[in-house]
């Protein structure tokens, strides 16, 4: 089964590439974007039927490993 | 004194660190990650480098090593555990040290020589120190520290911040900080302050013809404080 991860930075935490993408894309005549944050999405393939069961290994390799929770959030999508 | 120095794939500062320690006396041996455990050691060193060519975020994967829990195990038992630059990176994924190191605020690799201050000589590594401002040398790209309030208080409280990027004179502002890093922090240190983790390299700072002798004094009062 295939689980879905999507990491970003915490609200409140500098991105600066974030920022350089913002500037870029006002430079670029896209004057509607306000705010531009970059992420990480992970696609995991997991020997298990359960989705459930699934989700929740998929959970705390999130923790363990995929997200530093001092400055980042994840969603499993 | 006996030192062991950490290598993980995509070190390289690790040798630059072994011809640094032994060139003031520490009998110096080189440690594989994917051991299990470390030589009897008083210090063990985790080096400059981009471990598993920074992948994830800078130090997790090398975090996650076998040798790791032998060096936690050193750490928690007393033992002085230095890491310089993706070695400070590697320690606070490992959880030794608060908060993390953010890409540079403006988006750019940093190499140059830079000034920081000694905070704290409360501790094995700069106790008696001749010298409160050292010349160190900087190259990373993340060496933006971060951590939430209540940590920095808590850092501050304990007088865990161990050296900040400064003037020559000692001046602390914005224009002396080359990353971003809060506060202008360049190194900190664990609570009971045995592991040490800071961006700059001392370890390319040991001869005064090549680069600078501040590097020198740093080992030397390890030395002396030990002895």
């Amino acid at each position: 089964m295939k689980i879905k991860v999507i990491v970003t930075l915490k609200n409140g935490v500098l991105d600066p590439q974030g920022k350089a993408i913002q500037q870029t894309l006002k430079g670029m005549n896209f004057g509607n974007v306000e705010d531009v944050r970059q992420g990480k999405y992970f696609e995991i393939e997991v020997k298990e039927k359960d989705e459930k069961k699934a989700k929740s290994l998929v959970d705390d390799m999130c923790k363990k490993l995929l997200a530093n929770l001092v400055i980042e959030d994840y969603k499993i999508v | 004194m006996r030192s062991s120095v950490i290598i993980f794939p995509g070190s390289n500062c690790d040798r630059d660190m072994d011809v640094a320690l032994k060139k003031f006396g520490f009998k110096n041996q080189m440690v594989w990650h994917n051991d299990k455990s470390i030589p009897k050691s008083d210090l063990i060193v985790l080096p400059g480098g981009f471990s598993y060519g920074d992948y994830l975020r800078c130090g997790s994967i090398a975090s996650k090593s076998k040798i790791i829990k032998s060096v936690i195990d050193f750490a928690n038992s007393g033992g002085l555990v230095l890491g310089i630059c993706n070695g400070f990176q590697i320690l606070t994924e490992t959880g030794l040290l608060n908060g993390i190191l953010q890409q540079n605020k403006f988006l750019n690799f940093i190499c140059s020589n830079v000034y920081v201050k000694v905070k704290d000589k409360q501790n094995k590594y700069f106790k008696d120190l001749k010298k409160d401002v050292l010349e160190l040398h900087i190259a990373h790209n993340e060496g933006n520290y971060f951590c939430s309030n209540d940590e920095l208080k808590s850092l501050e409280d304990n007088n865990q911040i161990a050296v900040t990027y400064c003037g020559e004179d000692g001046t602390e502002n914005e224009t002396t900080n080359p990353n971003g890093a809060i506060k202008n922090i360049a190194g900190i240190f664990n609570k009971n302050k045995n592991v040490l983790g800071m961006m700059p390299h001392p370890e390319r700072m040991i001869d005064k013809y090549l680069s600078g002798a501040d590097g020198s004094l740093f080992f030397k009062n390890i030395l002396d404080n030990f002895n």
